[in-house]
C-alpha cells in the first residue's frame, strides 16, 4: 500500500502479525534490536531475534521488595511494567574499558579505545524510561564535558516506545509527571490494543526520518476509533498506579532541602542495608568508579570504568576516612540527590516514578513513603503550633 | 594620663564601658615596658595585675620535667594577658615570658576586683568582658587540640 | 579524556610526608595554561590517579608543579618516582581563586598545613601584579615549626615591604620564637579593611570553617570569602558522582567556592 509520506504525530495501525516486519527492517538497517525478554524468572532487556523472544502472555506483580512473573490470560506482548534492567545498561555500560597503556622505556604509551559502538534499536521503551534517557542525556551530554561512550551509543539510537497498557504495583509515573503516555523522545510509539478478535498496535510517528522505517511495513491508516481505543488504554493505566508521590516533584525538592536533619532519616537507616540494589536498578543513577589494573609483570595497564553506588562505604573516601560513614548519611545522600539536588544540577527531578527501587529493595523501602512521612510531619508540626496557641 | 584614657577607651576590651568607669580604670592603669627574655609573671605567683598588650609578643609557658618549658600559646598586640586576677585563688596558672620587647598597659587587678565587689554593675561589665576572652581562648584551644593538620590513618 | 604524558624533572622532599613534583610534557609541547586554585589528575602507571592542586606560578608554567602529601597508595608511589619517570596528567580542572575581582581591594590569605600549596600559586599571581591590589596579608598555620611548608618562600615574602606574612604553630617545639596558637587568632589583628577585602581560605575543613566565621566576625562579607573544598574524585569532569557536596560537584563547581554559597553545607555533618 502506498500512502502519502508519514509526518510526525501521524497515527497508523499495525496488525500483530506484521510486527515481525518491524524487527526485520530494523535489523536490515544494521540495528541491534534489544528489548524485553523472559530470563531468570524476570523480564529483562536483551537482544531480540524475533517477536517470539518477547514476553508474550506474561505480566509482573510488583510490590515493596517483591517481583513475581505471572502468566496472563491473553497473549499481550507488553502486558507488564518494568523489570530489574533499564536501558542505561546499553547507553551507559556497567563495565567499560577507558584505555590501555603499555610500558615503553622508562615511560609508557596510552592506546585509546575504539570509539565505535553498537547501533541499538530499543523496542518497548516506556514513557518513564524516555524521561530517564532524557535525564541521562543531560548528565552526559548537557554540560561542559561530554561522555564519549554514552554519546556514541546515543547518537544512532532508534527508539520504539510503548504506551503502558498496565500499571505496575510500584509505578508512580503519573505523580512524577512522566507518563504513562509517551510524549517525546521516540521514533515510533506503540500502543497495544487487544480486542476479542483482533490484536493490533496503534503507532504514532515520532520522527520524520525514522518514519521511513514504517514505510516498509504493511500498515493501515488509523481510524479515529483506533486512536480512541489507544487513548483509552493509556487513560486506564493512569488510573491504576501502584504508588503516588503526594506532592509535585518541585515541592519535594524544597521539602527535602528543609529537612536534612529530620528524624525520619534515622528511621530509614535502621531498615536500609546499603546493599546498593536501588542504585543499580534505577534508570537515572549514573555514578561510576575507575579501576586501574595491571598484568602480573607490570608491563600492561588498563583503566576500567564500572557502575558504582553512593551507598558503598568508601564512595566518599578522602585521606583519613569517608565523609559519609553512617547508613543514615548515605541514604540521605541518595534520596536528596534523586529528588532534590538533581534539580540544582540538571534542572529536573532525577526520579521518573518507575518504582524499581521499591520493588528491588530487599526490605521494601519506598521513597514515596519516605517523602510522605516527612511531608506529613511538616503538616503536623504546624498543626501542633496552632494547638499551643 | 589623658592619652592613656583614650587608649583604654578605644581598646576592644573596654569598649562600651561607661565614662565614669573609664575614669576609675584609668586610675588603675599605667604604661609598662618589658625587655625580651624577662618574665612578666611566673606560675604560682599572686595574680595582681593584668595587661593589655600594645606591641610585642609574650609566650604563655608551663614546665614539665621531661620536656622542659612548653609554650602553650603566644599573646600579641591587641590581646589581653591574664584573667586569674579576677577569680580565686588569684594565682597565675602559667608563666608569661617576654619573647619580643613588649609595650603594654598594666591594670591594677587587686584594686579593680575590690571595686567590683563594691559596685556589681562594674563587676558585671568586667566579668562579661573577661568571659568573652575566655570563650575565645577556649575555642582556639579546642582547635589546637584537634590537631587538624596531622594525618590520622 | 586521556592522560597526557609528562616526564618527572625533579622530586623534592618538603617535609617527612610532603613532597613536590616538577613535571614537563614528554613531547616537549606547551603546558596548557591554568588558573590558580585549579587541579590536575595525576596518574602513576598501573597504580592509579589522584587529584592534586597546582602549586606553581601561572605565569611561568614550565615546569608543572604539584605539592602533595604521601598518604595513600598513589601518592606514596608518586613519591618514589625518579627524574625521567613518566606520569599521566589530565587537566587543568575546576574553578579558581577569583583574584581578578580583587583589583583595588585588600587580600587576606588564611591557610594551614598543605593548604598553602594551592595558595602559593595565588601568591605568585598577586606579587607579579602587586600594584593592582591594596594591602596583602598571608596568615599561615602549621602543626609544629617542623611542619612549615615552603619555608624559604615564606621568608622571601616576609622580606617584601608590601606584604605581611604571619606564621603560627599549633604546638611549639625547640627554639621556636614565633607565634603559638591557631591561625584563626591571627585574623582579628591582620592588616586588612574588612569592608574592602577578598579573603582566600584553604586548609582542613574545620580550619576553613572557623577561619571563615572569624573573618565574618571581623566584618568581611560571606560573598568576599573563598574556600577550597576537597572530595573523592575519580573522573574530574562531573560524571562519576563521587565528589558531590550537596548540589555541587567539587570537580567542576569547585574546588574554589564562594563561602556564601557553601556556608550552610560546611556546618552539616556527613553531607
Amino acid at each position: 500500500m502506498t500512502f502519502h509520506a508519514l509526518h510526525i504525530s501521524d497515527h497508523v495501525v499495525l496488525e500483530y502479525e506484521h510486527l515481525e516486519q518491524l524487527l526485520t527492517v530494523l535489523r536490515s538497517k544494521a540495528y541491534q534490536v534489544v528489548g524485553p525478554t523472559v530470563r531468570d524468572n524476570a523480564i529483562v532487556y536483551d537482544t531480540l531475534t524475533s517477536v517470539a523472544d518477547l514476553p508474550i502472555g506474561y505480566t509482573d506483580e510488583q510490590d515493596g521488595g517483591t517481583y513475581r512473573l505471572k502468566k496472563r490470560a491473553d497473549k499481550a506482548l507488553f502486558g507488564y511494567a518494568v523489570g530489574p534492567h533499564s536501558w542505561k545498561k546499553f547507553l551507559h555500560p556497567p563495565i567499560t574499558r577507558l584505555w590501555q597503556a603499555r610500558r615503553e622505556g622508562d615511560g609508557f604509551h596510552i592506546t585509546p579505545e575504539n570509539p565505535a559502538a553498537p547501533k541499538y534499536a530499543f523496542l518497548g521503551v516506556r514513557s518513564c524510561e524516555l524521561h530517564a534517557i532524557a535525564i541521562q542525556d543531560k548528565v552526559f551530554m548537557g554540560s561542559r564535558y561530554t561522555d564519549p561512550t554514552y554519546q556514541a551509543r546515543r547518537d544512532d539510537l532508534f527508539i520504539v516506545a510503548i504506551n503502558c497498557g498496565q500499571a505496575g504495583g510500584t509505578c508512580f509515573c503519573v505523580s512524577m509527571q512522566t507518563g504513562p503516555k509517551a510524549t517525546f523522545g521516540f521514533d515510533l510509539a506503540l500502543t497495544e490494543v487487544l480486542e476479542a478478535n483482533r490484536h493490533s498496535f496503534v503507532v504514532q510517528v515520532g520522527t520524520e526520518t525514522e518514519a521511513q522505517v514504517l514505510s516498509a511495513l504493511s500498515y493501515k491508516e488509523a481510524r479515529s476509533e483506533d486512536i480512541q481505543m489507544a487513548e483509552q488504554v493509556v487513560a486506564n493505566t493512569a488510573q491504576h498506579m501502584g504508588r503516588q508521590m503526594d506532592i509535585p516533584p518541585t515541592e519535594v525538592k524544597g521539602l527535602l532541602a528543609r529537612n536534612l536533619e529530620h528524624p525520619r532519616w534515622d528511621d530509614v537507616a535502621k531498615r536500609c542495608l546499603t546493599c546498593t540494589n536501588c542504585t543499580m536498578v534505577c534508570p537515572t543513577c549514573f555514578c561510576t568508579t575507575v579501576e586501574d589494573v595491571t598484568d602480573l609483570a607490570g608491563e600492561q595497564a588498563e583503566r576500567w570504568r564500572k557502575w558504582d553506588s553512593c551507598f558503598t562505604m568508601d564512595f566518599s573516601y578522602i585521606y583519613g576516612g569517608s565523609i559519609r560513614t553512617s547508613t543514615r548519611s548515605r541514604y540521605r545522600q541518595w534520596m536528596t540527590h534523586k529528588l532534590s539536588t538533581w534539580f540544582d544540577q540538571f534542572g529536573t527531578s532525577g526520579c521518573v516514578g518507575c518504582g524499581r527501587c521499591i520493588t528491588w529493595c530487599p526490605v521494601g523501602i519506598d521513597i514515596t513513603e519516605e517523602v510522605r512521612a516527612i511531608h506529613e510531619s511538616e503538616k503536623t508540626s504546624t498543626f501542633l503550633t496552632k494547638e499551643e496557641e | 594620663m589623658h592619652t592613656l584614657e583614650l587608649i583604654l577607651a578605644e581598646h576592644a576590651f573596654f569598649k562600651g564601658l561607661e565614662p565614669r568607669y573609664m575614669q576609675l580604670i584609668t586610675g588603675c592603669a599605667s604604661n609598662v615596658r618589658f625587655d625580651a627574655r624577662t618574665y612578666i609573671f611566673r606560675e604560682g605567683e599572686a595574680a595582681e595585675r593584668f595587661y593589655l598588650i600594645r606591641e610585642g609578643k609574650v609566650a604563655l609557658e608551663t614546665f614539665a620535667a621531661e620536656r622542659g618549658s612548653i609554650v602553650i600559646e603566644t599573646i600579641e598586640a591587641g590581646e589581653v594577658l591574664g584573667w586569674s586576677w579576677l577569680f580565686p585563688p588569684y594565682q597565675w596558672h602559667f608563666s608569661a615570658r617576654v619573647v619580643e620587647p613588649t609595650l603594654a598597659i598594666a591594670l591594677d587587678g587587686v584594686c579593680l576586683r575590690n571595686k567590683c565587689e563594691e559596685d556589681h554593675d562594674l563587676g558585671y561589665q568586667l566579668v562579661k568582658r573577661v568571659a568573652q576572652i575566655m570563650m575565645q581562648r577556649l575555642q582556639a584551644t579546642r582547635l589546637q587540640l584537634l590537631d587538624v593538620y596531622s594525618f590520622r590513618a | 579524556m586521556l592522560p597526557q604524558l609528562y616526564r618527572v624533572q625533579h622530586v623534592r622532599d618538603e617535609m617527612p610526608d610532603t613532597f613536590t613534583l616538577e613535571l614537563e610534557p614528554q613531547d616537549g609541547s606547551a603546558i596548557p595554561p591554568f588558573a590558580t586554585g585549579q587541579f590536575n589528575m595525576l596518574y602513576v602507571f598501573g597504580v592509579g590517579e589522584i587529584p592534586i592542586s597546582i602549586s606553581g606560578d601561572p605565569a611561568k608554567r614550565k615546569p608543572l608543579v604539584h605539592t602533595t602529601r604521601a598518604v595513600g597508595t598513589v601518592s606514596r608511589a608518586m613519591r618514589e618516582l625518579k627524574p625521567e619517570n613518566v606520569v599521566g596528567v589530565r587537566g587543568p580542572f575546576g574553578s579558581h581563586w577569583p583574584i581578578e575581582h580583587a583589583m583595588g581591594k585588600d587580600i587576606v590569605i588564611v591557610t594551614g598545613g598543605i593548604g598553602l600549596a594551592p595558595l602559593r600559586s595565588a601568591m605568585y599571581q598577586i606579587t607579579a601584579q602587586r600594584e593592582k591590589y591594596g594591602k596583602v596579608a598571608l596568615l599561615y598555620g602549621a602543626r609544629t615549626p617542623e611542619d612549615i611548608l615552603y619555608r624559604k618562600e615564606l621568608e622571601n615574602w616576609r622580606a617584601h615591604f608590601d606584604l605581611e606574612v604571619y606564621v603560627t604553630v599549633d604546638r611549639a617545639t625547640g627554639k621556636w620564637r614565633g607565634s603559638v596558637g591557631v591561625v584563626t587568632r591571627l585574623i582579628p589583628r591582620a592588616p586588612f579593611d574588612p569592608q574592602n577585602t577578598m579573603a582566600l581560605v584553604c586548609g582542613p575543613e574545620i580550619m576553613m570553617r572557623f577561619s571563615a566565621a572569624e573573618l565574618e566576625k571581623r566584618g568581611v562579607a560571606a560573598g568576599n570569602i573563598f574556600v577550597s573544598m576537597e572530595r573523592n574524585m575519580k573522573c574530574a569532569v562531573g560524571f562519576c558522582g563521587h565528589c558531590q557536596y550537596g548540589p555541587n560537584f567539587v570537580c567542576k563547581d569547585g574546588p574554589v567556592f564562594q563561602y556564601s554559597h557553601v556556608k550552610d553545607l560546611l556546618v552539616k555533618w556527613e553531607i
